[in-house]
């Protein structure tokens, strides 16, 4: 079975991300190497940090032009949390930043309610409870998901964003991330 | 807003959990990792691990604590004690957890707070607060300072908290419910969320505090009878709370 890469931001968690996979059984590596990203079977963008330090990483490392790349080539990408909302084209974070531009939308900072929203909420029309940790969302034509009114999942082509946590959503986490997996 | 949470609370000294954990349903109750995966099956919806010994010569074997938590565990999980610097919150991060908490690091050098949560994110910056007659005690509670809560629960969420751990060190261990008049206060000035603590003696103290706070934080009422978690979600789901759906529990 080949490997799945979580992308390397330089800074941030990506152990929740692996050790999850590996529940499920699946092999992976960090990396942020081009080649890496463009034959993975499956990559994850995980979501840790701040949004201008991830993308200037990203984008020294070659990986941001190899995230687009592999979007371009039909090739499955899934996001996390923060790495959900750099697969949009800008982001109010830091100041303002610009992301990936693989999906049209825009990351803002949550308006009502307590932030960071923090803990686990219904997401329809899925009808599951994950876990969420976040101060901005993404308004995207590409939603396919909302929780208490807020955008939490994204899809276009290739590219499944979820604003959630599946590595830190119990049992509903782990079999959302198998089922992404199985789509691969 | 989301779900209530209801988050137990691990003491660990020198890698071992202490104070008064029952043994009933656990094969090893010293242990950090199998009671956080026994309350994670149970349906925590998060858990505190709080590092009561930390010294700055013995950050290794909390770390590793960290790093076999991470493992194991698919909830999110904070830790505090040992707290004293961006470097430390690097470590346990890094090690897996997902969010750091500390009290006098934060009073003695507020900026802290905000350099954290830059780097990390406010979510992953917890403040906790001890509080006693309207000021911040440290030092478990032992030592009063003379900041006063209120104001510092204020300060903490403008320079950068992603919530507020805060602790009533009257009520705590007392076991005659949580300092509701408190919690409402604190959270009545801010607008990040609050992890109410300190009292839960049955189902019912919970309940109240769930009614105002984000999240109630439990220790003994769960440590006596860890096999006792998914009754106590049920009872708190009879009284009105909303928790999330965590399955079929142990």
């Amino acid at each position: 079975m080949s490997v799945v890469v979580v992308v390397d931001y330089g800074a941030g968690n990506t152990h929740s991300v692996r050790a999850a996979l590996g529940r499920l059984g699946r092999s992976s590596v960090v990396s942020s190497d081009r080649e890496a990203l463009l034959g993975a079977e499956y990559v994850v963008l995980p979501g840790v940090g701040s949004a201008r330090s991830a993308m200037q990483h990203l984008n020294e490392t070659g990986a941001a032009e190899a995230l687009r790349e592999r979007f371009a080539s039909g090739r499955p990408l899934l996001g996390i949390c923060l790495g959900m909302q750099l697969a949009l084209e800008t982001t109010e974070e830091d100041g303002g930043v610009f992301a990936l531009g693989l999906l049209a939308g825009h990351v803002k900072r949550l308006a009502t309610g307590r932030v960071p929203r923090l803990g686990w909420a219904l997401v329809e029309p899925w009808g599951e409870t994950y876990y969420f940790a976040h101060s901005y969302a993404g308004e995207s034509p590409f939603t396919v998901a909302t929780s208490e009114g807020v955008s939490v999942a994204v899809q276009c082509g290739p590219f499944l964003g979820v604003q959630f946590h599946p590595e830190k959503s119990g049992a509903a986490g782990l079999n959302f991330l198998e089922q992404c997996l199985s789509l691969a | 807003m989301p779900l209530s949470r209801l988050i137990p609370c691990l003491d660990v000294a020198h890698g071992r959990v202490m104070k008064g954990v029952s043994f009933v349903g656990l094969r090893d109750v010293g242990d950090p990792v199998e009671l956080a995966t026994f309350y994670s099956a149970g349906g925590a919806d998060e858990l505190v691990f709080l590092d009561i010994a930390a010294t700055p010569d013995d950050t290794d074997t909390m770390t590793s604590v960290v790093v076999q938590v991470a493992e194991v565990l698919d909830i999110p999980f904070t830790v505090g004690g040992g707290v004293r610097s961006v470097d430390d919150a690097s470590r346990i991060i890094e090690a897996g957890a997902d969010r750091v908490s500390f009290n006098s690091a934060a009073l003695a050098n507020p900026s802290l707070i905000t350099a954290i949560a830059n780097r990390y994110g406010s979510q992953a910056v917890v403040v906790a607060i001890d509080a006693g007659g309207g000021v911040v005690h440290t030092h478990g509670g032992r030592v009063a300072t003379t900041t006063k809560v209120i104001p510092w629960a204020i300060e903490a969420a403008e320079r950068g908290a992603g919530e507020i751990l805060l602790t009533s060190i009257f009520h705590d261990g007392q076991r005659k419910g949580f300092d509701l008049e408190l919690t409402a206060q604190v959270r009545g000035e801010i607008s990040i969320p609050v992890i109410a603590s300190g009292g839960a003696g049955c189902a019912q103290h919970v309940a109240e505090a769930l009614r105002i706070a984000d999240a109630a934080l439990v220790a003994s009422i769960v440590h006596e009878n860890p096999a006792g978690l998914p009754g106590l979600r049920r009872e708190l789901e009879g009284l009105g709370i909303q928790l999330r759906p965590a399955g079929e529990l142990v």
